[in-house]
């Protein structure tokens, strides 16, 4: 059984496709192939940005980012300047998008109260879920200033697979809660009456727990934070059914390996059950021999042959060499069966592994290439 | 075996295992815990991040919270696993330490729960690792900071945590440093402090598990400098999925140059009676240079991690799939490099 291959240059050169979301578990290649999605874009002559959200560092340089500041830097593509496309990148910097959306929906004092509270400060930078909503809400900014033709976005390695959809429900649903409610009420007003008893348990435990000081400086964030909240939720929203719309393709990226391709199946669930239009999946890093040779089996019985007669050393190592590279691709092909099985519609692109790892431009390029290849015309399977 | 302490992790009881995605970080730390208890000892093993990675490698259902046996380990020792999850930990800690026991149902009702593991910063964190801290510190005889003697043994000989990966280890580890801003005084912090006192003791290692690749690798150096920069102790480098050499040197080193002894090849595929010989020897040819790159590239990169000094382990790749058998020889593997007790 085949799936149908992904056909990547279609995709970019679509120019109903203005964004592409790349998500997938920790370290199967998600910001290479992003940044090679980048490449090949701006090649076929698209105005191309890519997010990325904390990328190897020598794959950061080579795309010429030096730092987290939040602002798209242009990045020279040699040789690719007829084209007419070009290609943006940028780091983002989770703390400064949420101070900046803290100042675009409060005025400037409530602002520079909200940015000085400690416990502001605390969520901007390590809230479980804040870089997931800020690359969304990063997404979204660049999506309205109009300025870019095509959006590559690069997810966080979440611990759970897709926080940044999740990611603005879970921070609205705590802004919005009970909790924040009887944190932020004034002390013995009618709010307090209604919840009933309760709620000085609460309010007594946490302080307990978490000491008093912390406590006032949670309500004191919470009742100046309130005023932006609308904003704050209405932006979630929109961005939320941004993905949602078409113009946007999420692509799952993956390995050939069981608990990636696990992951990766959770992944096309999750996005089925949001209605996220999901456009194939990306298999990076498979295997195939280099030649055709016997298959594995019968070269493992040979090279036993070869060492057992002490003859010929090289020719048993190199077909012990070629039945575990045989072995690896008969794996890879069960396991990708299995995917195919469970997802006939999902088509799928193919991006052989490297001998040495990507971290410069023309070995984007070349993924790039591995990319578009995959497609209907390309390499048999 | 030589007269001195060899094993620099000797004294070490808490074992913190990270590493880049992908390069078998639950998969070490499984088979750390499985040597660590050789001969009589008890280890737990602990998950941190809700993923049951170690209920599958053993082949059993999900894990509860919690401590369940999941193996038996060489010379009758027991290896006990542990799923935290920040919300049980934490009404676990208000009962434990405040007696609240009902204290918890309130504040599930109220969401403060929910706003105490996921939204405050830090907080979930301090109960994760203030659970294996805990579980470090817990005595034969009750579980109460009170209740037991500080002469009775300890329950555990060593905790091993499968930790979050290289790119998050030292904030999540760092606790102290995340609830500063939340709390400057009071019990959280008092906690955290606390935790803080064991995590940077000699009692605490943080290995890095990686593989012989350029990312793995640079993320290791880079998660080894911001440990040691946290006043942390990095323990060991465990390489992961080693493979045993295959070529002579002098084999590898022509093959780089794509001189591969074409003839010989042949000759030897026709005594092994493989079909159609001299297309095939130019196929493997192929085959030997791309691995010949592919070795040197390994030797770079065990060459720069080297550099960092820190002591190194080498875990062989064994195939597809890791079952409860290889866990086994991966142990093996490690008792062999001086990891025990």
């Amino acid at each position: 059984m085949s799936a149908a291959r992904l056909d990547v240059d279609a995709l970019l050169g679509d120019p109903e496709v203005r964004t592409i979301v790349c998500c997938g578990s920790g370290g199967v290649g998600k910001t290479t192939t992003a940044a090679a999605l980048g490449v090949r874009a701006a090649e076929m002559g698209r105005g191309a940005v890519v997010i990325t959200v904390d990328p190897a560092r020598r794959l950061a340089q080579s795309l010429g980012l030096t730092e987290l500041d939040n602002t798209p830097r242009p990045v020279p593509l040699p040789g690719a300047e007829g084209s007419g496309g070009s290609l943006h990148a940028m780091m983002l910097d989770m703390k400064r998008t949420f101070d900046e959306i803290v100042e675009a929906h409060a005025d400037p004092e409530r602002a520079r109260e909200i940015l000085a509270n400690p416990f502001y400060q605390s969520m901007s930078s390590s809230f479980s879920g804040t870089q997931e909503y800020m690359a969304m809400e990063k997404l979204g900014q660049l999506r309205e200033s109009g300025e870019w033709d095509l959006i590559v976005v690069d997810t966080p390695p979440s611990r759970s697979a897709l926080d940044f959809l999740d990611a603005p429900k879970r921070l609205g649903r705590f802004l919005d809660g009970r909790l924040i409610r009887i944190l932020a009420a004034p002390a013995r007003t009618g709010a307090f009456r209604l919840l009933g008893a309760g709620v000085g348990a609460v309010t007594g435990i946490i302080s307990k727990v978490v000491g008093a000081q912390a406590l006032k400086d949670v309500q004191s964030f919470i009742s100046s934070f309130d005023a932006v909240f609308g904003g704050f939720q209405e932006r979630a929203e929109r961005t939320y059914r941004l993905l949602q719309a078409p113009g946007t393709a999420f692509l799952v990226v993956a390995v050939p390996e069981p608990d990636a391709l696990r992951e990766a199946d959770y992944f096309m669930e999750r996005l089925a059950a949001d209605r996220m239009p999901l456009a194939g999946v990306v298999l990076n890093r498979t295997h195939r021999p280099e030649a055709d040779g016997p298959p594995a089996e019968e070269a493992l019985a040979a090279s036993r042959e070869l060492e057992e007669g002490g003859e010929h050393p090289l020719a048993a190592a190199a077909l012990l060499l070629h039945a575990r590279a045989a072995r690896l691709r008969d794996r890879e092909a069960e396991l990708r069966g299995r995917l195919t099985a469970a997802h006939p519609r999902i088509p799928v692109a193919e991006v052989p592994a490297r001998a040495e790892d990507v971290y410069d431009i023309g070995a984007l390029r070349e993924v790039g290439e591995a990319l578009g290849e995959a497609g209907p015309d390309g390499v048999p399977g | 075996m030589s007269q001195r302490d060899p094993d620099p992790s000797g004294g070490v009881r808490l074992h913190v295992v990270t590493g880049k995605g992908g390069t078998g970080k639950t998969t070490a730390a499984a088979a750390l815990a499985l040597a660590l208890a050789a001969d009589g000892g008890r280890v737990l093993l602990v998950e941190v991040e809700g993923r049951q990675g170690i209920a599958e490698l053993f082949g059993r259902p999900p894990l509860p919270y919690e401590e369940r046996k999941v193996a038996e380990a060489r010379g009758g020792g027991e290896v006990f696993a542990l799923a935290v999850d920040a919300e049980a930990a934490l009404l676990e800690y208000l009962e434990l330490f405040y007696g609240m026991r009902r204290a918890g149902q309130v504040l599930t009702r109220f969401g403060a729960v929910d706003f105490a593991t996921t939204i405050a910063p830090g907080v979930r964190d301090v109960l994760l690792t203030g659970k294996a801290v805990e579980a470090v510190r817990r005595r034969r005889g009750g579980r109460r900071p009170l209740g037991p003697a500080a002469d009775e043994p300890h329950v555990y000989r060593a905790v091993v945590v499968d930790a979050p990966p290289t790119g998050r280890i030292a904030q999540f580890l760092n606790v102290n440093a995340e609830v500063a801003g939340l709390a400057r005084i009071g019990p959280v912090r008092t906690q955290a402090d606390k935790v803080m006192d064991t995590i940077r003791s000699a009692r605490t290692a943080v290995h890095f598990v990686t593989l012989l690749e350029e990312m793995p690798a640079q993320e290791t150096a880079d998660g080894v400098a911001e440990i040691v920069r946290a006043g942390m102790n990095p323990g060991r480098l465990i390489v992961n999925m080693v493979r045993e050499p295959l070529f002579p040197p002098e084999v590898l080193a022509g093959a780089e140059r794509g001189e591969v002894d074409v003839e010989a090849l042949t000759q030897g595929l026709k005594a092994a009676q493989v079909d159609r010989p001299s297309e095939t020897a130019d196929g493997l040819a192929r085959e030997v240079a791309a691995h010949a790159r592919r070795v040197r590239a390994e030797a770079t990169v065990r060459a720069r991690l080297d550099g960092l000094g820190l002591p190194m382990l080498d875990l062989p790749y064994l195939g597809e799939g890791i079952d409860t058998a290889a866990l086994y020889r991966l142990a093996d593997r490690l008792a062999e490099q001086g990891v025990d007790r």
